[in-house]
């Protein structure tokens, strides 16, 4: 695949670079990391980040050091559709436990594994923000709220059927 | 119910929208401080609310305002934290969801009063879609006039940009929160300078959380001295708290901070009571770095007088019996939750969150969380709770950011609290493992309202 963005995503990063003052273009790097992961299946190769740097005309290692220090970039290929579950203390005591449990079981998957048919990841992070509304993942841009395993079964069919559609 | 200043429009239909939003009254604060206020004058009013920061610390915004350098021909900038990442903190979000021109609104008058022609809002990465939403208000409010170049026809020149932060809890301390903006690690910086004198791009910069920035606009559409007399003491005005944990009614409520706690608690205007008919175990009312309190010393202090939901009220007794209002991320724990397992989900999360550039915060925090599985996981041992005790007073004031305190107090306060859990735990290592402790603490009967 080859690591440069479409004429889209292109304006998408002059929009992004045009927010800051003159000379200050770094300040871009973190939605311009978003924009290309976005861009590029989901993941940051080497070789995107180094297209980043040059784009930014910044040192590759500039790029290199927040890539890796940030916890929404992934420096591996992930599935198609990735099950971030949030573990922390208002998730816990609410019931993330058996969530996670039960798409450990359903997916034959532990957390940092993708399904075999490279459809789905499972990821455990941290407090996302939606504690009142727990057990909690985020899929993609979307947060999916009050999870029971019932609601599990039913988006994991949901995104099959998306899939399968594509 | 008590007064609503900021959500009290949240719930019209289409609020979202400029057109509704306008309709109901909104930008009239804009209007009023551009054309008949000039800076000095809003800072002045906003000293008068007693309107203190609402991102945790509590700090008086007047006189942060107060504090920005004004050199000669250097741009100064106001950043708006939104990245709300303390656990049991969701508050931002919702105001930011369903009200996006309100933030809106307070942004440009702040900025105008502090002169910032180029505003941030810096939004926690995994807020993608609100990021969508504020972008949407964004461009409504500039073709209405209220945002762009010359707003009103009064010369005033302002823009926001709206910055996806990546996954960072520590992006929400303000000198990590610049390093971000400015396409960095986001290590904390030393200080001083302080932000207000060298901040983004080492221009003075203002750093206020979401919540703070909307309560500008009652300010100024009322006045400071009639938001003043909203709430009790130092905890002027309203705000806002996001309950969750093992309660009827999780959600976000807006305060005036004079009701106590057990009415919050208890009352079906808020939470609506422990759920499943449970009883009160543990509470962290300020967001997980505050200390946890017994359901004893969480309904009346250490006195035994009523504790109220307010800054003064919830720090009552300090450390030793008391807790802090904190980002109002309140967290309800009943009888059958396990004070160790809470308190190593906890460190777990700080230790993820460190940016490791202080010694006693980056390994500190690794050993907590280590001890506490071991603990959790019935391989612990009587003095690995003098040894916990002992990382986390070697943490609390020994670093360069917050962080390392925030660490440190939750276990410091489990410990000192729930002591004889941990003990349990550790004499039991293998009946830990199926049960729970409940609620053996306490000696004397919890006092729970019928
Ligand atoms: C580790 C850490 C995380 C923080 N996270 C946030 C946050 O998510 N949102 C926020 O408004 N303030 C946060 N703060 C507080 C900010 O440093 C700063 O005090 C605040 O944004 C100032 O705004 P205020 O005066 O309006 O409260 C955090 C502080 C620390 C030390
Ligand atoms: S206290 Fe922790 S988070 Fe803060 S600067 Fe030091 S290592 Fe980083
Ligand atoms: S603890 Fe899970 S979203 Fe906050």
């Amino acid at each position: 695949m080859a690591y440069i963005f479409n004429d889209t995503q292109m304006a998408e990063f002059k929009r992004l670079v045009a927010r800051y003052p003159e000379g200050k273009q770094k300040s871009a790097l973190l939605p311009v990391l978003h924009l290309a992961q976005d861009s590029f299946d989901g993941w940051l190769p080497t070789e995107a980040l180094d297209y980043v740097a040059s784009l930014l005309q910044i040192e590759p290692i500039e790029v290199y050091e927040v890539a890796t220090f940030y916890s929404m970039y992934n420096l591996k290929p992930v599935g198609k559709y990735v099950f971030e579950v949030c573990q922390t203390g208002p998730c816990m005591i609410s019931g993330s436990d058996s969530i996670i449990d039960y798409i450990k079981q359903v997916l034959s998957i532990q957390p940092g594994e993708t399904t075999k048919d490279g459809l789905f990841t499972l990821k455990l992070v941290e407090c996302l923000g939606a504690c009142g509304y727990a057990p909690m993942m985020q899929v993609g841009k979307i947060f999916r709220e009050h999870l029971t395993k019932e609601k599990v079964d039913a988006i994991i069919a949901e995104y099959r059927q998306t899939a399968n559609n594509n | 119910m008590g007064v609503k200043l900021l959500l009290e429009k949240a719930n019209v239909p289409g609020i979202r929208s400029f057109e509704v939003y306008r309709r109901e009254g909104g930008y009239r604060s804009v209007e009023k401080a551009l054309k008949e206020m000039n800076p000095e004058l809003i800072v002045e009013e906003v000293k008068k609310s007693g309107l203190r920061g609402r991102g945790g610390a509590g700090f008086p915004t007047g006189m942060k305002w107060s504090f920005i350098a004004k050199p000669e021909g250097v741009p100064r900038h106001l950043v708006c934290n939104a990245d709300e990442s303390e656990p049991g903190t969701f508050k931002d979000r919702y105001l930011m969801e369903f009200i996006p021109h309100l933030l809106l609104e307070g942004l440009i008058v702040s900025s105008f009063a502090l002169g910032s022609n180029d505003t941030y809002i810096y939004i926690r990465g995994e807020y993608a879609w609100i990021t969508d939403i504020l972008e949407e208000a964004i461009e409504e409010a500039k073709a209405a006039g209220f945002l762009g170049k010359n707003i009103l026809g009064t010369g005033f020149d302002c823009n926001i940009h709206v910055q996806r932060g990546a996954g960072a809890y520590i992006c929400g301390e303000e000198t990590a929160l610049i390093e971000s903006l400015e396409g960095k690690r986001g290590n904390p910086r030393i200080k001083p300078p302080f932000p207000a004198i060298q901040g983004l791009w080492m221009r003075p910069t203002v750093v206020n959380n979401v919540e703070t920035l909307a309560a500008v606009v009652p300010i100024i559409n009322m006045g400071g001295d009639e938001y003043a007399k909203i709430g009790v003491g130092r905890s002027t005005g309203t705000k806002l708290i996001s309950a969750c944990g093992n309660i009827n009614k999780p959600g976000v409520y807006e305060i005036d901070m004079t009701i106590s706690v057990e009415e919050f608690i208890y009352s079906d205007e808020y939470c609506g009571g422990i759920k499943g008919g449970k009883q009160l175990k543990a509470c962290i009312p300020g967001g997980s770095s505050v200390p946890i309190l017994p359901a004893n010393l969480l309904l009346k202090t250490a006195k035994g007088e009523t504790r109220y939901m307010n800054y003064e009220s919830l720090s009552d007794g300090g450390f030793a019996t008391g807790s802090m209002l904190g980002s109002g991320g309140f967290i309800v724990l009943d009888e059958d939750q396990c004070i160790v397992k809470n308190t190593l989900t906890l460190a777990r999360f700080y230790r993820h969150e460190s940016c490791g550039q202080c010694s006693p915060c980056r390994e500190g925090t690794g050993w907590m969380e280590k001890i506490l599985y071991k603990i959790e996981h019935g391989k612990g041992s009587m003095s690995d709770i003098d040894l916990l005790w002992d990382i986390q007073r070697k943490i609390e004031g020994n670093t360069i950011c917050p962080l390392g305190d925030a660490a440190a107090w939750p276990v410091a306060a489990a410990i000192r609290h729930f002591r004889d859990e941990f003990e349990w735990h550790i004499n039991n290592p293998e009946l830990s493992q199926t049960s729970n402790f409940g609620l053996q603490h306490y000696a004397d009967p919890i006092h729970v309202p019928a």
